[in-house]
Parts: C-alpha cells; structure tokens; sequence
C-alpha cells in the first residue's frame, strides 16, 4: 500500500502555485463580492446618486482586485 | 495477500486517473501556455540593449494607429461631426466628465484632462491589440509600459501635492492625516509612507500587467486547446474543440471589456490619486 501512495507521489506532478493562486483567490473573491452587492444594495436605495457609487466602487474593485493579481505573479515570481 | 483491501483497489482506480491524464498531454503533444509567450525572441539589434522583439514592434503598431486616428479626427474636425468623429468626441468626453471632473471636480479637473486622456487611450489602445488578429499579445503585457505610464502618475501626483501644499505641507497631509489621535501616528505614518511612495505606482502598474498576462494565458490556453482537440485528439475528443472555440470567443469578448474597464480603473485611480494629493487640509 505504501509503494502505491510513493506511485501516486510520483506521478502528481505540478506546480504548488496553482494551489496558491487558488487560495490567493479566495479573499479578493469574497472582498468583490461583498463590494458590488453593496453597491447594488445602494444603488437601489438611492437611484439618484448611482454614478457616484459606480465611480467608487470601480476605485475599490481596483483595490481588491490587485490583490487576487499579486497572487498570480507571486506565482511566476517564486517558482 | 488474500484479503482485498477496499482502500487499496480505491487508490489504484485514483493512481490510474493521475497517470493517464499527463500521459494522454504528452502523447498528443497539447502545450500549455507558459510565461516565456511574453518573452519572444529579438528580431533585431540582437544581444545590444535595443533588443526588439514582437511586443515591441505591437507596441509600435498600436501607438501609430492611435497617433494616427487621432491626427486624422483632429484635420477632419467639423462642427457637425460625422459617426468617425463622435466617436473619437465620445471617448474625449467620457474622460473629461466620467473621470475627470467626476473625481477631481470641475476646477481641478481642467488641469489634468490630457494627462488623464492620454492614459486612458493609450492604456486601452495597448490593451486591445491583445485580441487583433496576427497582433495577439497586448502591448502592456510587459511591465515596462505600465511601469512608464505609472511613474509619470506618481510624479504628476508628488508634483501636484508639493505644488499645492509645498514639500512640508504635502508630508505633513498625506503622512500624517488629521483627525487621528497622537499615538496611532506610530502605527499609520509608516503605513501612509508605503502607501504615498510605494504601493500605488507599483499596484498601479502591477494591476495593468497582470490583468493583460491573465487574459493572454487564458485565450492562448482556450484556442490551443481547441487546435489539440480538432487536430490531435482522438476523434471522440473532437466535441470538446467546440466547447474549447466557443469559450475562447467568449473570453475573447470579454477581454474587450476587460481592456476597457482596466484602462478606465487605471485612469480613475490616477485621479483619485492627484486629487488625495491636492485635497485641501481639513
């Protein structure tokens, strides 16, 4: 049994950073989605000021965003 | 060993899995995109510090047409403009109002409408010939294009905060913001310290870059799979290349809008940026 896990070892090849970039992925996905649906949320309460929080929220979404990005080159980065 | 144990046959029926799936890659001879795509070799001026290679002849290309659309716009100017020319006014104005006076205000504003133009045409430009045929790579997929375009942000920003406040008065407003009681000054000047000098212009053209690699991988890995499928691959396989095709022209579709929304983020935050700098002290 333990020569096929030793198999299985050996043939699972790939890079770690895959699994990295999935955990980068993570919080900037949770950080997006918390951010539109509030901007929606808002939008829908008060029509009248709907471009202003768009312009807000794109400013936030380029903050969250960068970080699921740092995630990706730190994957080509440190191999 | 007599006894079958259950978790051994398991693991072979995984074992097997893992090893097929390389295996079937290798023989078919399916290649997966990789970071080298953005390392090309020169085509001229090889070994000397002009190395020229495909990204750069893009880079050229993308910037005569944009010259050039521009130029052709501006001789051609009527008073009644023609579809070509509402076009070109449309994008003028997006910038101007969208970003510029939505952001900094109407005053502010006119001073850094052509920094802020400047960028956003130049940054979508260079972000669309991604997705031109024979073109496929976009011209900010490397850093050194962002790298440019956000050193000349950050100096503008430094320039605009030193010229508003002075040196002094700019340190004092961005390192150290009113309104905070004394000691959580230890705790927030070093991180406005890196913010103000480093994390901007380095997220700024970090964001560009990765956005454009991310978008390049992925249709490479989209339509190269489709070539496998339809070529390579056993004939029960092929389905799959219509699959693959399909959501290549999707992500192809979406990569435009991508190439818009980061050149307009890019502008917005360039913006936000000189509008922290010369915010008045409250």
């Amino acid at each position: 049994m333990s020569s096929l896990i030793l198999a299985a070892a050996d043939t699972v090849s790939g890079n770690l950073a895959t699994i990295g970039y999935g955990l980068a992925v993570l919080g900037p996905g949770i950080g997006l989605g918390i951010l539109i649906g509030k901007t929606v949320e808002g939008m829908a309460r008060q029509p009248e000021v709907s471009n202003q929080l768009r312009t807000t929220m794109f400013i936030g979404i380029g903050f969250v965003e960068v970080l699921g990005l740092l995630g990706l080159i730190t994957g080509f980065l440190f191999k | 060993m007599a006894r079958i144990d259950p978790t051994t046959t398991r693991e072979c029926a995984l074992t097997s899995l893992v090893t097929v799936l390389p295996l079937a890659a290798d023989g078919g001879g399916f290649q997966p995109p990789t970071i080298n795509d953005f390392f090309p070799p020169p085509i001229l001026f090889s070994g000397t510090w002009f190395e020229f290679n495909r990204v750069e002849l893009v880079r050229i290309v993308a910037a005569l047409v944009i010259v050039s659309l521009f130029v052709v716009a501006a001789r051609r100017a009527k008073l009644v403009p023609g579809r070509f020319q509402s076009a070109i006014e449309w994008v003028l104005d997006f910038v101007r109002t969208g970003i510029a006076e939505d952001v900094l205000g109407k005053e502010n504003a006119k001073r850094y409408v052509p920094l802020l133009t400047t960028v956003f045409v130049a940054i979508l430009g260079f972000n669309l010939t991604g997705i031109v045929p024979f073109l496929n790579i976009a011209g900010t997929s490397r850093i050194g294009l962002p790298l440019l375009l956000a050193l000349w942000v950050y100096v503008m920003y430094l320039g605009a905060g030193i010229k508003k406040h002075g040196v002094g008065g700019f340190l004092k407003a961005s390192l150290f913001p009113p309104g905070v009681p004394p000691f959580l000054y230890v705790l927030l000047t070093p991180v406005e310290l890196l913010q103000v000098f480093v994390i901007r212009p380095a997220t700024l053209a970090l964001r560009l870059t990765a956005n454009m690699i991310a978008g390049h991988l992925m249709l490479v890995l989209c339509f190269g799979a489709t070539e496998y499928f339809l070529v390579e691959a056993a004939p029960a396989m092929k389905a799959f290349g219509v699959l693959t095709f399909l959501s290549g022209f999707v992500m192809t579709l979406f990569e435009v809008f991508v190439a818009a929304l980061q050149a307009y983020i890019f502008a917005v935050l360039a913006a936000v940026y000189l509008s922290l700098s010369i915010a008045d002290e409250h």
